[in-house]
């Protein structure tokens, strides 16, 4: 499976939704993730990378990881998973 | 219904190991908030907080109340030493039979269980010490605060996270009021800061990696702290005949439940707590000076916090004072309400507000009057203590000068 299609399976299954049913351009609210269930899409993703996410739940604006859409957090694993090779 | 008042205070906390040197350090501004020093630290992400320097429990404690004194206990009994020393109590006959102690922690014997878990499974030991339930259980610290000071009255551990303290004492000021026992040794206390404590709370990632900065808008996060927060509830009569000093009233409490979220906080929620405690006081909004926030330094509490504060106090929310104290000894979990009941006290009888130190930078959704940086002298005739658990459990006590 491609970092693509192993982050969504992560975020279709927090969000109780099929992966088919997420796209890249859906947003986290689009898919009815809160921000419990953000933190825990995070952590499910980093065991999935052995990578760390910067991402901090009192300013995830404002952290260095971009999560406004799916697109975007698939860019931001590729771009850690990439550095840790 | 009978007046309650407090008579003995004593703490031990990231600020100082006694009430006098804790609230000069408010008084200075002074920030407690450094480098945690113990084992595997390296490991974690988060390593700042607030923790008690200097404490040793060897010469304080002897072998066998080591082998079962949590330093959750050692913090206890070190405030609870102080508090009655202040009081000038002794318990004996009736007075011992009716006085009970009430106290608040959320984790209890974290250390412990650290240590053991660590022992058993990092290290493969098939044995653990014989005291480790008795050392870690959450009313440790009140069975051993009962036993040292011959208290046999109404004694309990209040467990509700980070309003546990505040929830302990609002029991202990219901107890006294309602003329159910004479005296309450009340507070709480907590230590956490070991690395399984520390490692559960950086899952959150709630955690700032540099400063605890409430109410400023470029706060990132709660940075945790340590210690205990012990205090004497009297009834009145009773104080005044004996010719106590008093260091102030405690004249209302109330709590409330948010029935919404795990974590994350509700104005309506804080808001009812704040307002239930003025009322269950019969004390007007209008007369409250300071309000002890429980301000944390997260995006969802001080925002909550500040517009739950606008909306029971209306136009009077921007004459008042608020401030959060935990940006000095960072954030108690389960004894910080106990450890900020000292800035509430300190505001009545001293006259002195506790500063909100940290704040860099105005959040127009923070716009209250937040004392930033520097203590201020105010005559101060009526104060709150705010503290909203996770899990949406609200505790506030109204506090009056005597």
């Amino acid at each position: 499976m491609s970092i693509s299609d192993r982050v969504i399976a992560i975020i279709a299954d927090q969000a109780v939704l099929e992966p088919s049913d997420v796209s890249p351009d859906s947003t986290l609210e689009d898919l009815g993730i809160d921000s419990l269930g953000l933190v825990e899409s995070i952590f499910a993703i980093e065991e999935e990378f052995d990578i760390s996410i910067p991402f901090n739940a009192n300013e995830p604006t404002q952290s260095d990881f971009d999560i406004s859409n799916v697109a975007a957090i698939i860019a931001g694993i590729e771009k850690l998973v990439s550095e840790k090779a | 219904m009978k007046r309650v008042v407090i008579t003995g205070a004593g703490t031990i906390n990231a600020l100082g190991h006694s009430v006098p040197a804790t609230l000069e350090a408010m008084r200075e501004g002074v920030c407690g908030i450094g480098e945690l020093e113990f084992r595997d630290v390296e490991r974690l992400a988060i390593r700042i907080g607030g923790q008690v320097r200097g404490f040793e429990a060897e010469g304080r404690f002897n072998r066998q109340q080591m082998s079962l004194y949590d330093r959750f206990t050692q913090f206890t009994l070190t405030a609870a030493k102080e508090a009655i020393a202040q009081s000038g109590l002794e318990f004996h006959g009736e007075l011992s039979a009716k006085s009970g102690v009430v106290l608040g922690t959320a984790g209890g014997g974290v250390s412990t269980w650290d240590e053991n878990y660590r022992s058993v499974y990092e290290e493969g030991k098939n044995r653990v010490h014989p005291f480790v339930v008795p050392k870690l259980m959450n009313n440790a610290a009140a069975s051993h605060v009962s036993m040292e000071h011959n208290l046999k009255g109404p004694s309990f551990t209040v467990s509700t996270a980070c309003a546990s303290s505040n929830h302990a004492m609002a029991q202990a000021f219901a107890m006294v009021r309602s003329g159910m026992a004479p005296v309450m040794v009340t507070g709480g206390s907590e230590s956490m800061l070991c690395f399984g404590g520390v490692k559960a709370w950086e899952g959150l990632r709630v955690m700032s990696k540099d400063a605890c900065r409430p109410f400023s808008a470029n706060r990132n996060g709660m940075v945790q702290g340590e210690g205990a927060g012990i205090f004497v509830f009297e009834e009145y009569e009773h104080a005044k005949k004996r010719g106590a000093e008093i260091l102030c009233e405690v004249s209302g409490f109330a709590m409330s439940s948010d029935a919404s979220d795990i974590v994350m906080p509700s104005k309506q929620g804080a808001a009812r707590a704040m307002a239930g405690a003025l009322a269950d006081a019969g004390i007007d909004p209008g007369k409250v000076g300071y309000i002890n926030a429980h301000g944390t330094g997260t995006a969802a509490n001080d925002k909550t916090e500040c517009a739950a504060v606008a909306d029971v106090f209306g136009r009077h929310a921007d004459s008042l004072m608020i401030s959060s104290t935990k940006s000095m000894h960072g954030h108690l979990i389960g004894g910080t309400g106990a450890v900020e009941l000292l800035a509430c006290i300190m505001a009545l009888r001293d006259g002195v507000i506790a500063p909100t130190i940290g704040y860099e930078e105005p959040d127009p959704e923070c716009a209250l009057d937040v004392v930033p940086n520097v203590a201020r002298e105010a005559k101060v005739e009526v104060a709150l203590s705010n503290a909203f658990a996770f899990g949406g459990l609200n505790a506030v006590l109204a506090l009056r000068r005597v």
